[in-house]
């Protein structure tokens, strides 16, 4: 990270407020364009109520300053006394009545975000990781469940649910411009709906604090159209392919006798392990380690020997391979499409 | 004319054998070094003859590595040791922070014991974890039973564990086929 003054990064702040994608602000289908509604709604309620205040200290500051001169008279003055009671009595039973009317708007928005049905949605279980997401697309048939990690595809404009669970403590599931903040807690599962109409990519993050790596723990969720997702899908759903040329199938043996094979699935070959993100399908993803680097050879490469420098404390060893074996070994997982 | 051919076969086939004649080179008297004992963990207790032999010296210097003690801790956490012998207390596995030592309390033993396997359940994680990290575990496992100096085992945990740090273990007298060699 580049080291910044604090008002610039003040300023950064303030600039992404406004205009960054991770931004619940920029809602990107019904149920975020709700909470962006209630949050306009509470924003120009506190808004009023503020200006009203420091107005009202205006007036009463100058007025006290025109007659700091004087003796204060020591004097009963009931026609004042009953109309601070009127005043004080008001300002409570305005602020009592503004407080049920917020709270009536936080319900209903909470329903219309809770109210959603569709016969026939897509399905995606998530289930939080130290520090990664695991993604299923569940399936009555084994063989049609897809398994991915840290990449959520949707399709756009279609109501999708979200099954949660976690794997060891709370994570939070967050995509700002998609939901709200959705606890994932182990032994626990709970379901909430998304439906994002705009096609994009929407990144999100863990919102709870759940150990070392809790800043590295991103995903992003990739909508797109009905025919790209069904392809991909699609795609998700077959094995790993043999590798074809001699280095590949070098790579492939290095990850089958070393220490990848004992955390992480290739389907297709040997390497069933449910331990460590399914790499199935790795080189179809934009990005590894959970959003923490892009998915190029040499950031692979150097993931797989030291991921202990890159994320200090996740639950990945070190791997002093040779070279030989480190280039085969990445240029089979760049194969895995 | 038959007879001309047998006598063809006849001598083609023993040109043949003489190819056997020197299938292979024996070493009839191997070089002392080439007889020397490699491994030098021992699994038996018994020895042949007389007296042990003395205990060859540690070949770990992680032994003497807080650094490397408090990895091997870590390690132990991420290759699931813990899965069998949970934090050292044992459950499928023996517990490992007594003082009992089926195979060797030695650092070679242990090796050996995470290298090859053990019969009965422990798995051979041969070229599963690389050297260095395996005389990481070892000496990580050595301090579960006070086996090493205090001011090398990790003085705290990095989780909420009940059991005390392993710097705070008291230290246990290894039995079993090997004991410790005597300073």
């Amino acid at each position: 990270m580049i080291a910044a003054s604090s008002p610039m990064r003040a300023a950064a702040v303030l600039a992404s407020f406004f205009q960054g994608e991770h931004n619940s602000l920029h809602p990107a289908g019904p149920f975020s364009s709700n909470i962006e509604w209630l949050y306009w709604v509470i924003f120009w309620i506190v808004f009023v109520a503020f200006v009203l205040t420091i107005l009202a200290f205006a007036r009463a500051s100058a007025k006290t300053y025109s007659r700091a001169e004087e003796m204060l008279p020591i004097m009963k003055d009931e026609e004042g006394d009953r109309k601070a009671k009127w005043a004080v009595g008001t300002a409570i039973t305005v602020t009592v009545l503004t407080l049920f009317a917020v709270l009536f708007m936080s319900v209903i928005t909470g329903k219309k975000v809770e109210g959603m049905t569709s016969s026939n949605p897509v399905t995606i279980q998530i289930t939080g990781h130290q520090w990664w997401w695991e993604v299923i697309y569940p399936n009555p048939q084994a063989d049609q469940t897809v398994i991915t990690a840290n990449e959520i595809h949707i399709p756009v404009g279609k109501p999708v649910v979200i099954l949660t669970s976690s794997a060891d403590v709370i994570h939070s599931f967050w995509a700002p411009s998609v939901h709200g903040k959705r606890d994932l807690i182990p032994g626990y599962s709970s379901a909430f709906w998304i439906q994002v109409d705009q096609p994009g990519t929407y990144p999100g993050r863990c919102a709870e604090f759940c150990g070392l790596q809790h800043a590295h723990m991103g995903f992003s969720i990739i909508a797109e159209d009905e025919a790209t997702f069904e392809a991909w899908e699609q795609q998700q759903l077959k094995p790993a392919p043999d590798p074809t040329d001699a280095e590949a199938q070098h790579g492939r043996e290095v990850f089958l006798t070393h220490t990848c094979v004992m955390c992480h699935t290739i389907r297709g070959t040997d390497a069933g392990s449910r331990v460590g993100p399914d790499l199935t399908h790795l080189a179809s993803r934009n990005m590894i380690a959970a959003e923490t680097l892009p998915n190029t050879t040499g950031a692979l490469a150097g993931w797989i020997v030291d991921p202990q420098r890159i994320k200090p404390g996740n639950k990945m060893t070190p791997n002093p391979l040779a070279p030989d074996d480190l280039n085969a070994l990445v240029t089979y997982l760049r194969t895995l499409q | 004319m038959i007879y001309s051919r047998l006598l063809l076969a006849t001598s083609l086939a023993a040109v043949a054998t003489l190819a056997a004649c020197n299938r292979e080179e024996r070493e009839l008297r191997p070089s002392p070094s080439a007889s020397q004992v490699v491994n030098q963990a021992q699994v038996s207790g018994l020895n042949p003859g007389a007296n042990p032999l003395p205990t060859p010296p540690t070949p770990s210097i992680y032994e003497e590595s807080a650094y490397a003690v408090s990895e091997g801790k870590t390690l132990f956490g991420q290759y699931n040791c813990s899965g069998c012998h949970a934090n050292g207390g044992g459950g499928i596995g023996p517990p490992l922070m007594d003082n009992n030592w089926i195979y060797g309390s030695q650092p070679q033993n242990i090796f050996t014991t995470i290298v090859e396997g053990r019969p009965n359940g422990m798995p051979s994680f041969r070229n599963r974890i690389p050297e260095y990290q395996v005389w990481e575990l070892v000496a990580y496992v050595r301090s579960l039973s006070g086996l090493l100096p205090k001011d090398v085992a990790p003085s705290r945990n990095d989780q909420l564990y009940v059991k005390p740090p392993e710097a705070s273990m008291p230290k246990q007298t290894p039995t079993g086929i090997t004991g410790e060699p005597s300073k």
